[in-house]
């Protein structure tokens, strides 16, 4: 572990599960027309951080729903500066954090890209598709500037891989609940509560579940193990189809209650 | 300088790397020892090459063009690529993969295809090996190519048409990624170019490696030397890579033709997509921009990260050509020599065409990477 102090972020989601709380993270797609207001309609349905996600044009870690969601984000003329931008303007009271593809911060450049969520208020970033082995020039940035870099660790890794994730990963450590892209699915993957296990034995950061969960009732099974989930495909769904604000505030809200009830 | 490998963590002086979601971390990685541990395998290579010559019929020859020649005002010599089984280079790099997912335990391979040359190389390996196939192809070019699609699920392929994007080969390997993904403990990407994320550029480079071995004993044997100037096309740059390694610890210069829709040497500039750091074209944002070439092998805004490096370092460079002076190629090469090519190669020849006066007198070998025949439909259409 880092052994320094823990950022927002961190600090936010521990004090959350200090308090018997299990961790709500939902994702919205920025630049997705009404997704300001979906952000913060998430956080007051009982959102404990919120993803906004960068359109990236290659998305290869993301399903239909969040690739369709992106796509019209970019055709809409989302920018990661405008998005950034709009953000820094939200004040929803819990923590923000963007996930994105790696060269949307390389092109950028790291210290500029990572100055510019701090300055914006963001206190996290997920890069996609950037491993542990070239995180260094970003994480060093990140690090410098107070982002937390939160890292993915998937059902396909060693323990000594994990391990080593959990080490270098900051704000929570993302579980990836099943072999696959992001995108709801009738069940939750009996690989969600393996990984969840696994992590949950070797660090103390919060682990959150990603990735497949898509329901109420998927989050709380997610959670009987895990600290706490993150939910994309289905809140960007609902925005994609028309329900606006409201309808990603009752979903979050439904999503709240059921992790509410399935806690200690 | 020649064309060494990269460094364990996969890099060309400043490109490559293996930028790719952290579930395929692991299977890069083990992709990496098997391929190390195959390719000092005496048995493992004795196998390959078994196969390159019963099966794909190398060696390839090399081939004088006397009348062409004579009409540019320079020797022109052809590696014979498009000869080899199933039409094109690619099965070079193709037969190797397969025999190392087999020795890996995969029983399923997938691949991603622009002109359908790679995917129907891969469509005949998986036979060849009793393996499961799935081709990604993006819609445009399931289109453009039909015939291709045909061999393919003649082959016993599944061929998926990739509608997202901009339907090109650029989304077909998203589309192939997503795939793998999601079935990485039986499956096999077999990427079709010297790009991605390591261990690919370097080990599709071997595989493709007997062109340039073949070519430069051939040109020895006829030339008693190097050839001056060898060229290549270039997209991902997987037949350029073959034939330069050959030569690129020797004097011959090296050129890669790419097509000017698609010209990431010529117009990118460096960023990350599909596994590796690379020269690319992209918007002030980032967004990866969407390649245009009659080639739909060459559609692709990206470049494999050995090329970057070539490029930076100035072992090899880099010129781009239109899509008028391809077809004239096409048909020059065709009327000339009786050699249809395919419009991939025939970039390669577009320059020299349009070079000749300063490659007067002078040897050029070209990489004749596959046979036209898939393209004469194309060609037909757009003279009406």
């Amino acid at each position: 572990m880092s052994g320094s102090r823990p950022g927002l972020l961190e600090a936010s989601l521990r004090a959350a599960r200090d308090r018997g709380r299990k961790c709500l993270v939902p994702y919205i797609t920025g630049g997705l027309e009404g997704w300001e207001a979906a952000v913060e309609a998430a956080a007051a349905a009982g959102a404990d951080a919120v993803e906004i996600g960068i359109p990236f044009s290659d998305p290869v870690m993301d399903g239909p729903t969040i690739q369709a969601a992106g796509d019209r984000a970019l055709a809409a003329g989302a920018t990661p500066g405008g998005i950034v931008a709009v953000a820094a303007e939200l004040d929803v009271g819990v923590p923000l954090v963007v996930m994105t593809y790696y060269n949307i911060a390389h092109h950028m450049g790291h210290r500029r890209f990572a100055r510019s969520l701090v300055e914006a208020g963001i206190a996290g970033a997920i890069l996609a598709d950037l491993p542990l082995e070239e995180s260094e020039p970003w994480t060093a940035a990140a690090d410098d500037a107070g982002v937390e870099t939160v890292l993915l660790a998937a059902p396909t890794a060693s323990a000594e891989r994990l391990a080593a994730v959990c080490a270098r990963a900051r704000g929570f450590v993302y579980a990836v609940g099943l072999l696959g892209v992001t995108g709801e699915r009738d069940a939750l993957a009996a690989s969600a509560v393996v990984i969840a296990g696994r992590l949950k034995e070797i660090t103390d950061l919060p682990v959150l579940v990603g990735v497949g969960v898509s329901t109420p009732a998927q989050a709380a099974e997610a959670t009987t193990v895990a600290d706490g989930v993150v939910v994309g495909s289905a809140v960007v769904r609902r925005l994609l189809e028309g329900e606006g604000p409201e309808g990603v505030g009752s979903f979050v809200a439904d999503l709240r209650r059921a992790l509410d009830r399935s806690g200690p | 300088m020649g064309m060494s490998d990269p460094t364990p963590e996969g890099r060309f002086g400043d490109f490559g790397g293996c930028y790719v979601p952290e579930t395929l971390v692991p299977a890069c990685q083990e992709l990496d020892r098997a391929f190390r541990a195959a390719w000092a395998d005496e048995a493992f290579r004795r196998r390959l090459d078994d196969l390159l010559r019963d099966y794909a019929g190398r060696p390839s020859p090399l081939t004088e063009c006397p009348r062409l020649s004579a009409e540019l005002g320079l020797r022109l010599l052809l590696k014979r690529e498009d000869l080899n089984h199933t039409g094109s280079h690619k099965i070079n790099n193709v037969l190797g993969q397969a025999l190392l997912a087999e020795r890996m335990g995969k029983t399923r391979l997938v691949a991603e295809t622009g002109a359908g040359q790679h995917g129907v190389a891969t469509a005949t390996a998986a036979a060849l090996l009793g393996m499961e196939c799935t081709v990604y192809m993006g819609e445009v070019d399931v289109s453009r190519q039909e015939l291709n699609v045909f061999r393919m699920r003649l082959l016993g392929a599944e061929v998926h048409a990739v509608a997202t994007g901009s339907r090109t080969l650029k989304d077909a390997i998203n589309e192939a990624l997503r795939d793998w993904v999601a079935t990485v403990e039986r499956t096999h990407y077999c990427l079709g170019s010297v790009m991605g994320p390591h261990p690919y550029p370097w080990m599709v480079r071997e595989f493709h490696r007997v062109i340039g071995s073949e070519a430069r004993r051939q040109c020895a044997e006829l030339l008693g030397g190097d050839p001056d100037v060898v060229v290549a096309c270039v997209g991902g740059g997987s037949n350029a890579a073959g034939i330069f390694s050959g030569f690129a610890d020797g004097g011959s210069e090296l050129v890669g033709v790419e097509p000017a829709g698609g010209a990431a040497v010529g117009r990118g500039t460096p960023g990350v997509v599909h596994g590796s750091l690379s020269y690319l074209m992209q918007d002030e944002f980032g967004q990866v921009l969407e390649a245009e070439s009659i080639s739909a092998g060459l559609d692709y805004p990206g470049v494999g990260p050995e090329h970057a490096h070539l490029a930076r370092t100035g072992r090899a460079r880099y010129e781009n050509v239109t899509d008028g002076e391809v077809l004239e190629a096409f048909e020059l090469l065709s009327r000339t020599e009786g050699i249809i090519p395919a419009l991939e190669p025939a970039h390669g020849l577009a320059w020299i065409s349009r070079e000749r006066q300063a490659l007067a007198g002078r040897t050029v070998l070209l990489n004749l990477s596959g046979r036209g025949d898939k393209d004469v439909d194309l060609v037909m259409g757009l003279q009406g």
